[in-house]
C-alpha cells in the first residue's frame, strides 16, 4: 500500500474518530456508571442493564419503533418504486415528476412538521376540514396513540419516499433499452415486461433500498418529538427518543449510554442477518 | 481591491467580530415565556435600566434540558426562571448558584416580602436559590350570564360554594369544561382536592381515594377534551364553568365575554390550591462575576417591582409591596382571587415533580382517564402508587 493514500484518507479518520469511535467509548464507559450531567460518575457495574431489562418504557419504546419500521419500510419502498417508475415512462415533462418526488426529501425535517401539523389540526386543519366539507366526521390525527402512529408514518413516507425514488429511477435508467425492445417484438405486454425484466433487474436495488430504510426507521426520533409537540404522546415514542429523555431532560447518561448500547446490538443482529441473506 | 483595502477590511471585520463576541453590557436572561406572558415580559424588561438580553425557548421539558445543560457546563446565562416546583432537581445538583443574603436584602428582597408558602420553596441547605416573581394557582371561571340564570349567583358574585355536593351541583346546573385529555390539569385538581385533606405526600390511601371518587363524577357532568376545547366551549357560552389555571385570564379578556374568576373552591377541610411560582434564579456559572451578579440582583430588584405588568396576564405577584398596592387591588378580575397567594400548594418537593416533569405528565394521564371515565377511581389509585414507586426506585440523578 502506498503511504499517499493514508493522507487522503487521514482527515476523515480524524473525524472518524474524534466523533464516533471516541464517543462510542466513552458512551461504554458511562454505560457502567451512575453518570449525570454534573460530572461525579461512580461505577455501578451492570446496574444500568439489569434496571432497563426491567423498565417497561424501554419496551413499549422498542414495540413503537418496531411497529414504526414495519409499517413504514414496505410502504415507502412500495411508494418510492411506484414513482420512479411513473417517472421514468412520462418522457415530456420527466423533470416535473422528477423534481415534485423528490422535492419533499429536500425539506428539513423541522418543516416537514410545520406543515403537517397544520394539515392534521382539528377542526381548521386542510384534512379535517376537507372531510367535515364532504360530510364525514373529523379524525383526531394526533389525538390518539393508534392514529397518531398512522399520522407520523404518512408523513415519514410524503417526506422520505423521495429517496428510495431516486435510487430507483437511477437503477431504471442503467437497464439496457434493448431488453425492452427484443421482449416486445416477441409480444410481451408491458406489465410482462415489467416483472420478467424490470423488477427483476432492479433486485440489488431492491436490497439496497429496504437495508437503507429499515436502518434509517429504527433510528426514528425527529419527527415524532416534534409531531407530539409539548408533553410528548407516550403512546409513539421511540427509542432513540427515550434514550434523549433518559439522558437530557432526567439527567442519566450512564442510564441512557446502557439502552444505546443495548439497541446497538439489536441494530447489529439486523445488520448480521442481512448480511448473510445477501452472501447466500 | 489593492493590498491595503483588503488589509482594512480584515481589520474592521475582525473589530466588529469581537466586539460581538466580547458581548455589550446587557446580561443574559432566560426565559420560557410565549404569547401574552412574552410580550408582558418583554416590556418589563424594556422598562427598567438595567440592560437584559432576554433569550425565549420553548416552554416545559426543551427549556429546562437547555437550561440544565448550560448550568452543567459552568456557562449558562446570567439570569434565568425556573419553576420554583423544579427547584428539587436542581439545586441539590449544583445547576443553581445560591444568592448572597446580605445583597438581596441590599435590593428589598427579604423573606417578610414575599409569601411564606413559596419563600419557603425558594431555599435549600440554608441558602435562597430563587427570587419568586409570581404564583400562579388554579383558579374557577364562571360565566356571569349561564351562573346567574342556574341561581348560582349572589349580588353578581358567585355564591362560595362549600362541599363536594355543593360543587357537583354548581357543575351539574351550570356545566364545566376542563382540560382532561392530554393535560396536566387532572394531576393539578387532584393535588388541590388531596390536599385540602392535609393529605401527606406519597401516598395516603383513603384521602387520595376520596379525591379520586369525587374527580370521577365531576368527570360525569362534563365533555371529556382536551384544554383548546375546553377553553373554546367556555369562551363560546357552552359551559358555564371552567376549571384551570389564572394564566387563561387573557385569553376570555380578548372574547368580552361576560366571565368573572373566584377561588378554588373549599371542598374538604381547609383551603388550599395547587399552584406553581415562575422565579429568578442564577444558572451555575464556573466563573462567577461578582459585579455581574449584582446587577443581576439589582435587574431582578426591578423586574420584581415592575410586577403589576406581570399581574395583567393573571398572574399573582409574589412580591408583596406590589401585591397589596392599591393598583394592584383596584385591577379586576385578578384581585377577586389574590386570597389564593396565602394557601398555594406546589407539587411535592421531590426531585422528580414539578412544572413538566414525569410525575406531572404521567399522573396527568392517570387522573385523567378518572375523569373521561376510562379508569375506576380504584385502579387509578394503584396506578398513581404504581408509578410513585417506581419513580422514587429510579436513581436520583447526579
Amino acid at each position: 500500500m502506498k503511504r499517499s493514500g493514508f493522507w487522503f484518507v487521514a482527515p476523515f479518520l480524524v473525524l472518524y474518530v474524534a466523533f464516533l469511535i471516541v464517543p462510542m467509548v466513552i458512551g461504554l464507559g458511562a454505560s457502567v456508571t451512575d453518570d449525570g450531567i454534573t460530572g461525579h460518575a461512580r461505577f455501578v457495574g451492570a446496574a444500568n442493564y439489569v434496571e432497563l431489562f426491567g423498565d417497561p418504557a424501554v419496551w413499549s419504546s422498542l414495540w413503537h419503533t418496531l411497529i414504526f419500521t414495519v409499517t413504514s419500510t414496505p410502504v415507502i419502498v412500495l411508494v418510492g418504486l411506484g414513482m420512479a417508475l411513473l417517472a421514468n415512462r412520462m418522457a415530456p415533462e420527466r423533470w416535473l415528476y422528477r423534481l415534485a418526488f423528490f422535492a419533499p426529501y429536500l425539506l428539513p425535517v423541522s418543516v416537514v412538521v410545520l406543515i403537517w401539523n397544520w394539515l392534521y389540526q382539528p377542526g381548521f386543519g386542510l384534512i379535517n376540514d376537507a372531510l367535515t366539507r364532504l360530510g364525514l366526521h373529523e379524525v383526531g390525527w394526533l389525538s390518539t396513540d393508534g392514529m397518531a402512529m398512522t399520522s407520523i408514518v404518512i408523513t415519514t413516507v410524503w417526506w422520505t419516499a423521495g429517496f428510495g425514488f431516486l435510487l430507483y429511477l437511477a437503477a431504471l435508467q442503467e437497464i439496457p433499452r434493448q431488453l425492452y425492445e427484443a421482449s416486445a417484438l416477441d409480444g410481451a405486454t408491458p406489465f410482462q415486461q415489467l416483472r420478467r425484466i424490470t423488477l427483476p433487474l432492479l433486485s440489488r436495488t431492491h436490497q439496497l433500498v429496504i437495508v437503507l430504510q429499515v436502518l434509517a426507521s429504527l433510528k426514528v426520533f425527529d419527527q415524532i418529538y416534534l409531531l407530539s409537540g409539548q408533553g410528548g404522546i407516550p403512546g409513539v415514542r421511540s427509542i432513540v427518543q427515550y434514550i434523549y429523555e433518559s439522558g437530557f431532560t432526567r439527567f442519566r447518561i450512564g442510564y441512557a449510554s446502557a439502552i444505546s448500547y443495548v439497541f446497538f446490538a439489536l441494530i447489529a443482529v439486523v445488520a448480521l442477518v442481512h448480511f448473510r441473506l445477501v452472501k447466500r | 481591491m489593492n493590498r491595503r483595502t483588503f488589509l482594512l477590511a480584515g481589520a474592521a471585520l475582525a473589530a466588529t467580530t469581537g466586539s460581538a463576541c466580547s458581548g455589550s453590557a446587557g446580561l443574559e436572561y432566560w426565559n420560557l415565556f410565549g404569547g401574552g406572558d412574552g410580550s408582558r415580559m418583554t416590556e418589563m424588561v424594556g422598562a427598567i435600566g438595567t440592560r437584559l438580553d432576554a433569550v425565549t425557548l420553548a416552554w416545559g421539558t426543551p427549556y429546562y434540558t437547555k437550561l440544565a445543560m448550560a448550568a452543567a457546563g459552568g456557562r449558562a446565562p446570567d439570569l434565568a426562571i425556573l419553576h420554583l416546583s423544579r427547584m428539587p432537581g436542581f439545586a441539590p445538583l449544583g445547576l443553581l448558584d445560591p444568592f448572597d443574603g446580605d445583597l438581596l436584602a441590599a435590593h428589598g428582597l427579604t423573606s417578610d416580602r414575599f409569601p411564606e408558602a413559596v419563600w419557603s420553596r425558594a431555599r435549600h441547605n440554608g441558602r435562597t436559590y430563587a427570587v419568586p416573581l409570581d404564583t400562579h394557582p388554579l383558579v374557577l371561571f364562571y360565566n356571569t350570564e349561564l351562573c346567574g340564570k342556574a341561581g348560582l349567583l349572589e349580588n353578581g358574585r358567585l355564591k362560595p360554594i362549600r362541599g363536594p355536593e355543593q360543587l357537583l351541583d354548581a357543575f351539574g346546573k351550570a356545566g364545566l369544561a376542563l382540560a382532561a385529555a392530554r393535560d396536566v390539569n387532572p394531576w393539578r385538581l387532584f393535588w388541590t382536592l388531596y390536599r385540602q385533606q392535609n393529605g401527606e405526600g406519597p401516598l395516603d390511601d383513603a384521602k387520595a381515594l376520596t379525591a379520586l371518587r369525587l374527580l370521577a363524577k365531576v368527570g360525569a357532568t362534563t365533555r371529556f377534551t382536551d384544554n383548546n376545547a375546553a377553553v373554546a366551549l367556555f369562551g363560546s357560552g357552552q359551559a358555564g364553568f371552567f376549571w384551570n389555571g389564572e394564566w387563561e385570564l387573557p385569553t376570555f379578556q380578548e372574547q368580552h365575554m361576560p366571565f368573572d374568576v373566584a377561588p378554588f373552591p373549599q371542598v374538604y377541610e381547609r383551603p388550599a390550591v395547587h399552584a406553581d411560582s415562575h422565579a429568578f434564579v442564577l444558572p451555575h456559572q464556573r466563573n462567577r462575576d461578582p459585579q455581574r451578579t449584582e446587577r443581576t440582583v439589582a435587574a431582578i430588584a426591578e423586574l420584581i417591582e415592575n410586577s403589576l405588568t406581570w399581574a395583567r396576564g393573571g398572574h399573582i405577584p409574589a412580591y408583596q409591596p406590589v401585591a397589596t398596592s392599591p393598583a394592584y387591588l383596584k385591577l379586576l378580575p385578578q384581585a377577586n382571587y389574590r386570597s389564593e397567594a396565602a394557601e398555594v400548594e406546589l407539587d411535592p418537593a421531590v426531585w422528580f415533580a414539578g412544572a413538566a416533569s414525569d410525575l406531572q405528565s404521567a399522573a396527568g394521564a392517570t387522573i385523567g382517564s378518572v375523569l373521561g371515565g376510562t379508569m375506576s377511581p380504584e385502579g387509578a389509585l394503584d396506578a398513581l402508587k404504581a408509578t410513585l414507586v417506581r419513580l422514587q426506585n429510579t436513581p436520583r440523578p447526579s
